[in-house]
């Protein structure tokens, strides 16, 4: 039994006749079978919002319930693949329908035909209970997928079968305790706007290693916590976003591309099979999941997509592993809760946004975290969220900016005018901030001892100062400031220019690790500290200004990473001898 | 048959509503015959239940609520699309107005488009030699790119997108190309100044003209973009061409859709516009770039004027969210005589890095370009400084940096409309400049391209 629609204004469409759907159905429209859900229902009447466009659709079409939310299908076959919004395979899509993304179009997110080679990791005798990890399938060469026990279902195995299967074959069949039977296989489906069950959350502890210097020294993001980079067009958010997804030390990317442009996605999918992850030495397209709704392609999915997004990735970490959800941009996902929020005449909100926009933005971001799995080995998963913000003219006194720095613990600050002068990534070192800092001290004491902290410190103080000396300049030019002064402001300048710059599309520079991070940190550090003293014992600062090593420190990060850790030594040596012969020069 | 309907209800603005209706779509076309034989154009925006609301695309003036017939047409708005078009002018709404004859449509294209297919993209990668060295050396354009010119009123937007579409070119090559040229409510003579220049360079031929101008109703602006991407998909990738769309100017067009929106009692966004007006300009600057298997190319040059100059405005500021770069105009240069006046800070390519250096340009070009740029505003802050503080207040390496800024604006920026510069011209001036500053200040450039390329002595 199927409704009928009364009335189509954009994406909104209302049918009355659905008393058998529920709130929150998927539903299918028209003779062109298009795809949508509901989102208010008044008797029999529900306002369904549309992930397709609806020209041509008109009063009097049917409109039938599928009974089910909108969900997406999970196993193997995810990752190396790019989805519309709401997980259709998009080269799937261009097999079918050429170019262009006609409508109507039904194919599954799984490859049904595929074959997958399953390990069992259980025995017919085991009890086992939801998020237990039953085999694994080789995904990509990059991921053993775990095949787990969907959550609410337990029981003992009464079957296992080994071998090639596709997704929807049983690989083992279940006795529960009230004596049902469930086949279980590689194909579980899962509710988009439901976070996946685990058994506990922890604070988060470990740094995400990104390769980017001015994140993981200044503003370093812990796995399983959450980041926002907010910043004016033109000003490298969607670098820094792709830098993050290449270079994290994460074991899956999900890459959601909500509402930007369509060539963004292809950079991504022409790069990443091309770029090979420095851990694992395997392609990064073979740990990445892309979700994309470009700009171009209907409103109503953009507002899905991110759901999708993270329902994938928490799908990946409840096999234990760290994932990343990187959504590019949270501004646009909210601009399509607008639309069709005004579409269904809600009182607005501040600047046309629903009232609800901040819980939402809460709900999503919340899904972050550090959690032991579900299931009874103990594992743990992280769950990292990245959300780029795109405020209008670059003002973050905006409602999407404003609610999204109440809930994440990073802020990446990017400003406009470092982008002018070419400063990338042009994260501002005054405006950003993390909280994960305190989190985070005990892994940097142990892996790069506590000098790691202490210059981190001192740096971001002198970057501070070096803002008001500026300020002295400005008005009273260079002369007057103190020789100190004019080392402090020496010094910002390197750690700007020889430090926090880091250049995306030089191969030697585009991620550094951690422990190169903090030499070079502690090279600039050095030279400031050794010039200090020097002038103290009564060395002439403008000599000491103008050594030579200052400029081998400018081209310290061009030094190729195998060699970097003797040239560093080198430089040292350099650095000690040329300041000692100033000071000779003193004594002459 | 088709049915009419003698039930219009209501005109308020461009909308109509029409009671009684039975069958009619979402975003339907219609027509409207008035008593005196008139036919006016209008598409569905909302129809509930028997009741349908739609937009007109032409003035209201002059329907008559009992008399005026109203008829459904089955399909949306459509362009009927040949290789005749070539050469030819149309009016906003894709009728010829140039005198000559219908165009016997080989086949009829939905104004709206599809999509396009993320995964049938591909990268655009090819440089394209405009001749303008703020544009090839430091903003460069690759074909298939979205690259709109942000301008103010009286700057001249205009004679630097005709000096690109007349001197673009890829190195090379020498394939079929064509111009889609769509104007939204400009002027007369703002028009008519680009068929002169396309006239006398001899692109006319090659030209296909859209033209919604100043006088034309508002409303029929919104149907004139689609109108010439359509035509610009056709010859794209259908035809193979590589084209250019030059929408001028994207500002009237936002401003007649905030028109319909209020019309709507829509609850506004920024500054009265609809909440949608991202959504909207997105699904006309995406439908640029190329596709995978497809020899054709639709490169685009929106261009928009700025109210009050301000990049913050929503149309410039959503225009700049979706397209890859823009080329800002200055109007403290434009007053100091630099032509074509571009703020090569504020302006930037998105696709640069992929058209850029060796085999496509040269092998130093994106160092160069690194370089030129954090000079440049390092000398703007001297120079600023030094207004402040007197010249005295520089020590001797910001002299030169402002000295190199100055030379920057005059000779690198300020080449003139007519001036058609090679990218070795570009790059070898931008050296000849760079030469200015102090060896070790060339921080962002490979030493052995300074070795190479630096001209000696100073």
């Amino acid at each position: 039994m199927g409704g009928t629609i009364v009335k189509v204004s954009g994406p909104l469409v209302v049918a009355e006749g659905l008393s058998d759907a529920n709130m929150a159905d998927v539903v299918r429209i028209g003779h062109e079978r298009l795809i949508g859900e509901i989102l208010n229902m008044t008797g029999d009447t529900a306002s369904i919002q549309v992930y397709e466009e609806t020209g041509g659709l008109g009063p009097g079409g049917e409109v039938v319930t599928t009974g089910v939310p909108l969900s997406v299908e999970l196993g193997p076959g995810l990752l190396d693949n790019i989805y519309d919004g709401i997980q259709r395979p998009l080269e799937e899509i261009r097999a079918l329908t050429g170019d262009t993304i006609a409508r109507g179009v039904e194919v599954p997110a799984l490859d049904r035909e595929r074959l997958w080679e399953f390990t069992p990791t259980v025995t017919i005798g085991d009890k086992v209970v939801g998020g237990d990890v039953i085999g694994t399938v080789q995904e990509t060469s990059a991921l053993l997928h775990k095949i787990m026990v969907p959550p609410g279902i337990s029981g003992t195995v009464a079957e296992v079968h080994s071998g090639e299967r596709t997704v929807t074959e049983p690989v083992v069949k279940l006795h529960s305790a009230d004596g049902k039977e469930h086949k279980l296989t590689m194909l579980q489906r899962w509710p988009v706007r439901v976070g996946r069950p685990f058994n506990r959350k922890f604070v988060p502890v470990t740094p995400v290693q990104s390769g980017q210097r001015v994140i993981d020294t200044m503003f370093p993001l812990a796995k399983g916590g959450t980041a926002a980079v907010p910043g004016p067009f033109g000003s490298g958010k969607t670098v820094v976003q792709h830098a993050l997804a290449k270079w994290s030390d994460v074991d899956v990317v999900v890459y959601i591309g909500c509402g930007e442009r369509g060539n963004e996605m292809t950079d991504v999918l022409k790069e990443f099979p091309e770029l090979v992850d420095p851990r694992s030495g395997e392609p990064l397209m073979r740990r990445t999941v892309l979700i994309a709704n470009t700009s171009d392609m209907p409103v109503a999915a953009r507002e899905a997509s991110i759901y999708t997004g993270i329902t994938i990735a928490e799908y990946f970490r409840d096999m234990g592993y760290d994932v990343a959800v990187i959504g590019d941009s949270t501004s646009r996902w909210a601009e399509a809760l607008r639309e069709m929020s005004g579409r269904l005449e809600e009182m607005p909100g501040e600047e046309g946004y629903p009232a609800y926009l901040g819980s939402r933005l809460a709900q999503f971001y919340e899904r972050a975290g550090v959690v032991e799995c579900l299931g009874t080995d103990g594992r743990r998963g992280t769950l990292t969220a990245i959300g780029a913000v795109s405020p209008p003219g670059g003002d973050t006194s905006e409602p999407v900016s404003q609610a999204t720095m109440r809930i994440v613990k990073v802020f990446w600050g990017l400003d406009a005018s470092l982008a002018y002068a070419r400063h990338f990534p042009a994260i501002n070192w005054l405006t950003s901030y993390s909280l994960y800092t305190d989190n985070l001290a005990g892994w940097y004491d142990e892996h790069l001892g506590p000098s790691f902290l202490k210059n981190r410190t001192t740096a971001l103080k002198m970057l501070q100062e070096e803002s008001g000396l500026q300020e002295i300049v400005r008005l009273v030019g260079q002369d007057s400031l103190s020789p100190e002064d004019r080392l402090t402001l020496e010094t910002a300048k390197m750690i700007r220019e020889d430090f926090l710059q880091q250049n995306a599309f030089v191969d030697v520079d585009n991620h550094s690790s951690y422990t190169r991070q903090a030499r070079l940190l502690g090279l600039i550090l050095h030279y400031d500290s050794l010039c200090r003293s020097a002038h103290a014992e009564g060395a002439d600062m403008e000599r000491l200004l103008t050594i030579e090593t200052k400029d081998v420190i400018g081209r310290a990060k061009t030094v190729p990473d195998d060699r970097f850790e003797a040239a560093y030594d080198e430089i040292e040596i350099l650095l000690d001898a040329q300041i000692s012969e100033v000071l000779r020069e003193r004594d002459d | 048959m088709r049915k009419e309907y003698r039930t219009i209800r209501e005109i308020s603005g461009p909308l109509l509503m029409i009671q009684n209706v039975d069958g009619v779509t979402f975003d339907e076309l219609g027509e409207i015959e008035l008593p005196s034989g008139d036919i006016r154009h209008c598409k569905v925006l909302e129809v509930d239940g028997d009741r349908a609301v739609v937009q007109l695309f032409e003035s209201p003036a002059g329907i008559n609520l009992a008399e005026s017939k109203v008829r459904f047409l089955g399909h949306g708005q459509q362009l009927g699309v040949s290789e005749d078009i070539l050469g030819r002018v149309f009016d906003g709404m894709g009728n010829p107005i140039d005198g000559g004859p219908p165009i016997l449509a080989e086949k009829y294209m939905d104004i709206n488009g599809l999509p396009m297919n993320p995964a049938a993209r591909d990268y655009p990668s090819e440089f394209i030699q405009t001749g303008v060295s703020s544009i090839d050396g430091l903003n460069t354009l690759v074909r298939g790119q979205k690259l709109p010119i942000f301008s103010g009123s009286g700057m001249p937007h205009a004679p630097l997108a005709a000096q690109i579409a007349r001197q673009a070119r890829v190195l090379g090559t020498d394939t079929n190309f064509a111009v889609v040229f769509a104007a939204m409510g400009i002027t007369f003579e703002e028009s008519e100044y680009f068929v002169d220049e396309f006239r006398r360079t001899g692109a006319i031929d090659r030209a296909v003209m859209f033209t919604n101008l100043a006088d034309n109703p508002a409303v029929e602006r919104i149907a004139t973009p689609r109108m010439a991407l359509t035509a610009a998909e056709y010859l794209a990738f259908e035809k193979e061409m590589h084209v250019l769309v030059i929408l001028t100017d994207i500002t009237y067009y936002a401003d007649a859709l905030r028109e319909i929106s209020a019309a709507r009692k829509e609850v506004p966004g920024r500054r009265g516009y609809p909440g949608y007006l991202y959504t909207d300009l997105a699904t006309m600057y995406e439908r640029a770039g190329r596709r995978k298997g497809k020899a054709g190319s639709i490169t685009m040059i929106p261009i928009l004027t700025m109210p009050e100059d301000d990049k913050t405005h929503p149309i410039p500021d959503l225009t700049g969210y979706i397209t890859e770069g823009q080329v800002i105009l200055s109007r403290d240069l434009y007053r100091r005589g630099v032509q074509p006046p571009v703020d090569v800070l504020p302006s930037l390519s998105r696709l640069k890095d992929k058209g850029i250096g060796g085999g496509k340009t040269r092998e130093d070009h994106a160092g160069t370009m690194n370089q030129l740029f954090a000079a440049y505003a390092r000398g703007k802050d001297a120079k600023e400084l030094m207004t402040i503080m007197g010249e005295a207040a520089l020590t001797d390496v910001d002299k030169k940096f402002a000295q190199f800024a100055d030379e920057f604006e005059k000779r690198y920026v300020g080449q003139g409309f007519e001036t058609n510069r090679s990218i070795e011209d570009t790059l070898n001036l931008g050296w000849e400049l760079l030469a200015i500053l102090p060896k070790n200040e060339l921080k962002r450039i490979k030493e052995e391209y300074i070795e190479k390329y630096l001209p000696e002595g100073e």
